[in-house]
């Protein structure tokens, strides 16, 4: 069940935007606050009608402006999880849940909080819960319509970085059991590139990148709209040991990786977030420096960018990362497509919320 | 004390507040989340009965319901007899002069929900008839029973409206607000006296029972 979408409108909100998410899929719209992401959303659960569009999920119209098909929201079965949440406060969380089904079936909704974690809180009013509780109960509710599509507009924002990171994991997580397309509508790129397979960049309305995260990581338009410092590139990579001093080692094909502790066991495999920016590049294998990470690998390809900068493609093996360095360094370097490099890295530039791992379980 | 005004005067409240219902929640609920051209004119209609004198509102209603209008004549032909001087013309007229009172109420309940707990009712696939049982009149609730007190109340309280629109008929159209009026005029203190402590008492009664009740809702909510 494939969603497509489609949308263009001047006025009242500029929209230009066309996209599908195969079943299963994550796909993240990114943008600024005010991008219009939002109502591309909205678009899809029938809150809001641009001048143009069309909706569909396996091939059953829910919008299309040409053919005067619009169906309410209540007719079309998506699950919309608000940034807000917007539980319905007179209701349990059970309640709340089982509002979202055609017929109220307390089992069912006793077994989709156990999958979002809420074991034991089903009776609790949304004003009891906390805010990471909050938002489970909202995925809980927005799963329990059995949804076509699920959307999910900023989820994540509304709560502490430490929850955040949490609820992170959960998401991913509950993807294992998710057979539906799903659109994470978010800001924060660490966030759409940590949690999607796909994102479609959205500036003033206008769908201006789209493609694996990985492609539109490489893409300077994506790159402009989002801004340059979030260049980053997802590296691949198995925990190994804790070590005494605090640190992680984790291996990658292009050697190991010290970072500060991941909560994951040995034997996990994680993500890391390499940040462009944070990357330096050495000809040499440096001597004496007190950067941890050096791995090894060929430069592939170099992006001139608008200002200053450029963007260096290094193969570590079947794995990318990027480097942002200047044009100047480059030259000096006389760096070339198939030469050989180091890429360094600081262990402490890598943020705790920048790693992305499976969660099983978790309370709190 | 005038068993038979009393009598008359709850009945009167009874039916206005069961008529009234139903507007309080449609048309509270339609102004609460429509937007549409000459609302405000709509929104001053129902709040003029607030303003106007009640001998104003009375000598309207007594012109409309009247033998010479349409309305008149067209209640005397279905029923076979006129609307004015009868309780049916006084319930009308109760109708209208209450509306502020059934309808601002309701309307600021809706207003408070809200709007993506409304939208998150039809993401969850409720259909409007659903979310209104549901999700909005749970929550508005304590507007609505607040207006329906206040149409009680006053519908107790009403005297110019009354006494333009049904006179003072026994049984027919004496309210207990009428009769306090007669015993005065006729000297009768004593009974006047009675009735206007009961008239206390029971309105007293009714609106206390009104704030318990919205305390006792923001305890659940909380």
């Amino acid at each position: 069940m494939t969603l497509e979408v489609m949308a263009r409108a001047e006025a009242p909100i500029p929209l230009d935007a066309d996209f599908r998410v195969a079943p299963g899929e994550l796909l993240a719209l990114v943008g600024h606050s005010g991008s219009g992401k939002t109502t591309l959303l909205r678009t899809i659960a029938g809150l809001w009608t641009p001048r143009t569009a069309r909706v569909s999920v396996g091939g059953t119209q829910w919008l299309d402006t040409g053919a005067r098909v619009n169906l309410p929201p209540h007719r079309r079965q998506a699950g919309l999880v608000f940034q807000n949440y917007a539980l319905f406060p007179h209701m349990t969380a059970a309640q709340n849940v089982m509002a979202a089904m055609d017929r109220a079936d307390p089992a069912e909704a006793g077994r989709i909080l156990d999958l979002v974690n809420l074991r034991g809180l089903a009776d609790r009013k949304p004003a009891r819960l906390s805010g990471g509780q909050q938002q489970r109960v909202a995925v809980a509710r927005a799963l329990a319509r059995r949804p076509l599509a699920l959307l999910l507009d900023e989820p994540f924002s509304a709560v502490d970085r430490a929850t955040r990171e949490k609820l992170h994991g959960e998401i991913v997580a509950l993807r294992a059991h998710l057979k539906m397309p799903v659109v994470l509508v978010t800001h924060d790129v660490n966030e759409a590139q940590l949690l999607a397979d796909r994102m479609v960049v959205i500036e003033k309305g206008r769908q201006v990148s789209a493609g694996t995260t990985a492609e539109v990581m490489a893409d300077t338009a994506a790159l402009r709209a989002m801004g340059i410092r979030e260049l980053a590139a997802m590296l691949p990579a198995t925990v190994a040991e804790h070590l005494a001093d605090g640190l992680t080692r984790l291996d990658t094909p292009a050697g190991p990786l010290f970072l500060p502790r991941i909560d994951a066991a040995p034997g996990v495999q994680v993500r890391v977030r390499i940040m462009a920016h944070d990357v330096i590049l050495s000809r040499a294998r440096p001597e004496g420096l007190s950067a941890q990470n050096i791995l090894a690998g060929t430069v592939t390809r170099i992006v001139p960018g608008a200002g200053p900068g450029v963007m260096v493609h290094i193969s570590l093996g079947a794995q990318e990362i990027l480097a942002r360095i200047t044009r100047r360094a480059a030259d000096q370097l006389g760096l070339q497509p198939g030469d050989g490099v180091h890429a360094i890295l600081k262990s402490m530039s890598v943020a705790r919320d920048h790693v992305a791992q499976p969660v099983t379980a978790s309370d709190g | 004390m005038d068993w038979t005004a009393l009598d008359l005067s709850l009945r009167l409240a009874a039916w206005t507040v069961a008529i009234l219902l139903p507007v309080s929640i449609l048309l509270g609920r339609f102004l609460a989340f429509r937007q549409f051209r000459g609302k405000a004119l709509v929104e001053a209609l129902v709040m003029l009965p607030l303003v106007l004198p009640p001998t104003v509102l009375g000598f309207y209603l007594l012109v409309t319901f009247g033998r010479n209008a349409p309305i008149g004549q067209a209640w005397a032909g279905l029923f076979g007899q006129p609307l004015v001087f009868s309780f049916q013309g006084l319930v009308l007229a109760s109708i209208l002069f209450n509306l502020p009172f059934a309808v601002l109420p309701a309307q600021r309940g809706f207003q408070a929900i809200p709007a993506e707990v409304r939208e998150a009712a039809a993401c969850c696939g409720m259909s409007p008839w659903r979310a209104l049982w549901k999700v909005e009149l749970p929550l508005a609730w304590p507007g609505v029973v607040t207006a329906m007190v206040l149409t009680f109340a006053h519908t107790l309280g009403e005297f110019g409206v009354v006494l333009m629109v049904g006179g003072s008929i026994p049984g027919e159209t004496r309210t207990i607000a009428i009769a306090i009026y007669d015993r005065v005029q006729a000297f009768d203190t004593d009974a006047a006296a009675v009735m206007s402590a009961v008239l206390v008492t029971i309105s007293l009664f009714t609106i206390a029972t009104t704030f318990w009740l919205s305390a006792r809702v923001g305890r659940r909510l909380g």
